[in-house]
């Protein structure tokens, strides 16, 4: 078929370029729109309510504090879901994955005693990792094997995983008392509060240093993405992960196995979920019980598509959703606008990302179509 | 009258004037050639015709009258019909309600699908264009799906019939049976404008050629004022070989032996049955055949692809006869795939990542995992300005490339990798003169510099260009062998169709393809779509 350029090759790569970074805007900007739409038809005033949850997300250092520890486990999440996107896999079981690096977390860093923090964290990481890889490799060896879709697969997982938990809390790993949960973890297995890793003296100095309840896990987050970005663009493991996700028969035709990267992308994919299960379990709330997470693993599907599968573009998008979920008490208290009001537009950000998608498939389309009948 | 002139067309799209100031003719009963490489504007030209696209400037008339033709529909209603080189068809639909569609006869809104049968017998009865009018098109090879086009057009009332590249998807026996088409069209008053970048067919099909080149008309000639160096000439704008010359063959060592191969092919059966040949280095063993005769299947063992059943095969002194596609290409195979798009390039990936595909897991391009972004660069762009492919830069997606750039990608990098055996797989298909000349001249540089080069294609004047030695392959088996200068394409057609033993008479009896695919069970496979670029 005859190539059909609209334009030249520069031309598109830039545009290409404006269109990654200013379609997520666009996406983000309508719901919000549309958001302040349904908030001032439900007869509330927008205005208000939007500067209160600017407020309560920005406003001070402890709001900017909370919407980096919302973020903390989207971006990981985020990460997961598009590490695996970048191999052509739709990862929908990071939730499953997370609980099990919760778990893991948990299990481990109550069994550790008392170790030095310097090992406990680290070695409880890695198993939260171990955990969210293995809850993900029956998934990805069915897929590689027999071609069993993951969607169905992990989302399966899911359901094991959080019924696991869910047991685990009530039985084995329950702690006496009323509440199903488990003991809280030592200090030396916590993740701390940055601002406590600073003097008051230094906070008086530095308002901006009292963070409030964020924690580590930020770091170990930003770290997270930092290194899938490497990883994809600099390692012959991102390559054929690359590779595989555009064209599995070119790749399989230059001697990439295709199973064997599949594996792996679905393994990391579940790693990076399970580590959002740790940070999340270490630096929030010290120990796990039924409902540890609220969806992050599902959010982070938004993220992914709305950061466009860059690993890099998960932290803004996981930031945008992370203010979203700070702010949201903020407005309610302050300008009486339901919390629920968020959840609509945190749907919206979803459904314009996925509305540009499907405008997208539609463009290239219709280029496809030009270029038949042209060619 | 001309039933058909254009004056001063232009047409342009954004950044690309695509037809400048086009202006010819077509007359009753003629058969007009528009020859030109890939890009030359040939297909945009006719689609303004045709009504898909609208020019900036210049006039179309019909029978001498100025006409707007805004959409297919006018078009048609014009007079004027045309094949796409992607059918248009409902696949699940018949033959018959594919040809009738949009224009079915009957009353209140019910098909009177007797009628319409009847007139698709009648039009396919006078022009010979045989075809089961109740057959469904997905049951059909790519050449009767063709004529389906061709009858729907005449079912329309096409006075003016354009094909664009009608056989870039044929095999060379339907070749010849839709030259036969088009001439009984054209002498029933039809005329017909045959779009091609092929001059052996604007040869034997045309009875005048327009040349085109960059959007403009460049020249107008007869074949029998020419010849296909002349043509080549007009349509690259330079002089250019057509048959590459090639120095004496000096076979060194064996490099690949093959014996008694066995592969499966994808429907369970046997595609290659009990297979023997080798490839020295320095020489350049062609495997000819109908597409669907097991090539594909042959090539995907000896690549790694594909587990072979039975038999061996050997590259150098390793056996590789169970050796993955990794392996197969460590120990020294080199694979121009026939599917460039599907198996050659990730499209989406830059022109520096494509040319690393299979040699990124090792020395100098990566260390430890970690590749190295200088290294491979540098490499790239040693070899975008080694192999002359036309591209602003090494990090442009290989998607923005035209068709003959990116097999020079695919070129450059399965020769650079300096391997000891290159399969080439069809490795000119779609490439226009120019690109093909270049090709071809890697290939013989490789068998130049002592590689075993083997070649799989359709095209016998590739085959006999190229090839040292030629094998011919009809249903899974190696029927005959040429050695240099043994065989021309008659006797090469007459075996890829199954003939053999008996002494070959002047006019060989072909097999018309149907009874090929008849005979051999298999049809047209994918390998058989060439599509041009
Ligand atoms: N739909 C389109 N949009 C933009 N450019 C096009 C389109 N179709 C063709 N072109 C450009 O116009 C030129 C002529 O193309 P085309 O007519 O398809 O060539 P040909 O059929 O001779 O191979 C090429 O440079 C091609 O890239
Ligand atoms: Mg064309």
């Amino acid at each position: 078929m005859t190539e059909a350029h609209e334009t030249t090759p520069i031309q598109k790569r830039w545009m290409g370029a404006a269109l990654k970074v200013g379609t997520p805007l666009i996406s983000a900007a309508l719901a919000i729109g549309v958001g302040s739409i349904i908030v001032w038809a439900s007869g509330y005033d927008p205005g208000a309510a939007f500067a209160a949850l600017f407020q309560g997300a920005l406003g001070t250092p402890k709001a900017i504090g909370d919407t980096m520890l919302k973020s903390t486990p989207l971006i990981l999440t985020g990460l997961a879901v598009a590490y695996g996107f970048r191999a052509g896999l739709f990862n929908i079981g990071a939730e499953g994955q997370l609980f099990m690096g919760g778990l893991a977390t948990v299990a481990l860093g109550l069994a550790l005693g008392d170790v030095s923090w310097f090992l406990a964290v680290p070695l409880m990481i890695v198993a939260a990792m171990a955990a969210g890889a293995s809850w993900a490799f029956i998934p990805a060896t069915l897929k590689a094997r027999i071609g069993a879709h993951e969607v169905i697969t992990t989302m399966m997982f899911t359901y094991i995983g959080r019924y696991l938990v869910g047991w685990l809390v009530n039985g084995p790993m329950k702690e006496p008392g009323g509440i199903p949960q488990t003991y809280a973890l030592p200090a030396n297995a916590q993740l701390p509060r940055i601002a406590s890793l600073f003097s008051e003296g230094a906070k008086g100095a530095v308002p901006l240093l009292n963070l409030g309840r964020a924690h580590l896990g930020i770091v170990v987050a930003l770290l997270a993405a930092l290194a899938v970005w490497l990883i994809l663009k600099y390692t012959t493991l991102g390559y054929e992960n690359r590779a595989v996700g555009y064209n599995r028969w070119a790749s399989e035709t230059a001697g990439i196995s295709v199973q064997w990267t599949t594996v792996k992308a679905l393994c990391i994919s579940g790693a990076l979920a399970g580590l959002a299960g740790a940070v999340e379990v270490m630096g929030v709330h010290h120990r796990l019980f039924d409902q540890f997470s609220s969806g992050f693993g599902f959010t982070g599907i938004a993220v992914a598509l709305l950061a466009k599968k860059h690993p890099l573009g998960v932290i803004p998008a996981a930031f945008l959703f992370g203010a979203l979920a700070a702010g949201a008490g903020t407005m309610q208290f302050q300008a009486d606008v339901p919390q629920k009001i968020i959840s609509i537009i945190q749907a919206l950000v979803i459904f314009f990302v996925a509305a540009e998608e499907i405008v997208l498939w539609f463009v290239r389309r219709r280029q496809k179509e030009a270029m038949s009948h042209a060619g | 009258m001309p039933v058909l002139e254009l004056r001063d067309v232009t047409k342009v799209f954004p950044g690309v004037l695509a037809n400048d100031r086009v202006s010819f003719s077509l007359e009753r009963g003629e058969i007009l050639a528009l020859l030109g490489e890939n890009g030359a504007g040939k297909s945009t030209i006719m689609n303004v015709v045709y009504g898909l696209l609208s020019a900036e400037g210049g006039e179309i008339l019909v029978d001498g009258q100025p006409v707007r033709i805004r959409s297919p529909r006018q078009a048609i209603d014009l007079g004027i019909g045309m094949v796409h080189q992607h059918f248009m068809l409902v696949e699940p639909l018949t033959v018959t309600e594919n040809i009738v569609l949009g224009r079915e006869p009957g009353k209140y809104g019910v098909i009177d699908f007797k009628t319409a049968r009847m007139r698709v017998e009648e039009i396919s009865d006078r022009y010979g264009l045989k075809v089961d009018p109740d057959a469904r098109i997905v049951d059909l090879p790519v050449g009767m799906q063709q004529r389906v086009e061709i009858l729907k057009a005449l079912y329309q009332g096409a006075r003016v019939l354009i094909l664009d590249e009608p056989t870039a998807v044929l095999t060379p026996q339907e070749v010849r049976e839709l030259f036969r088409v088009v001439r009984s069209l054209v002498d029933e008053g039809l005329s017909v404008v045959f779009i091609t970048h092929k001059l052996e067919e604007v040869m034997a099909v045309a009875d005048r050629i327009l040349v085109m080149r960059a959007g403009r008309v460049v020249g107008e000639t007869k074949p029998a004022d020419t010849d296909d160096i002349g043509l080549a000439r007009m349509m690259v704008g330079r002089d250019v070989v057509l048959r590459v010359e090639k120095g004496e063959s000096v076979p060194g060592e064996p490099v690949l032996e093959v014996s008694d191969l066995r592969v499966m092919g994808d429907r369970g059966l046997e595609a290659v049955s009990g297979v023997s040949f080798s490839v020295h280095g320095g020489e350049v063993v062609a495997v000819a055949g109908v597409s669907g005769n097991g090539q594909t299947e042959l090539v995907e063992a000896v690549i790694g692809l594909r587990r072979p059943a039975g038999g061996t095969i050997v590259l150098k002194d390793a056996d590789i006869t169970q050796a993955n596609a990794r392996r197969s290409i460590e120990a020294g195979v080199s694979h121009i795939p026939e599917d460039r798009h599907r198996r050659g390039l990730v499209l989406q990936f830059n022109l520096a990542e494509n040319m690393v595909l299979g040699d990124h897991r090792v020395a100098p391009y990566t260390n430890a995992g970690i590749m190295k972004p200088k290294v491979i660069t540098a490499m790239a762009k040693k070899r975008i300005a080694d192999y002359d492919i036309r591209t602003p830069s090494e990090t442009v997606s290989a998607e923005n490339l035209s068709g003959g750039n990116q097999q020079k990608v695919v070129v450059a990098r399965e020769i650079g990798r300096n391997p000891d055996l290159l399969v080439a797989a069809q490795p000119t298909r779609g490439l226009d003169v120019g690109a093909i000349e270049f090709v071809h001249r890697q290939i013989l540089e490789e068998r130049a510099n002592g590689k075993a080069v083997l070649l799989v294609s359709l095209e016998l004047e590739e085959v006999l260009s190229l090839a040292d030695r030629i094998l011919v392959m009809f249903e899974g088996r190696i029927g005959r062998e040429f050695g240099p200068g043994e065989a021309d394409a008659e006797t090469l057609g007459y075996y890829m169709t199954g003939g053999g033993g008996e002494k070959l008479s002047e006019d060989a009896p072909y097999a018309t393809t149907a009874e090929v695919r008849a005979s051999s069970g298999t049809g047209l496979q994918d390998g058989a779509r060439g599509e041009a670029e």
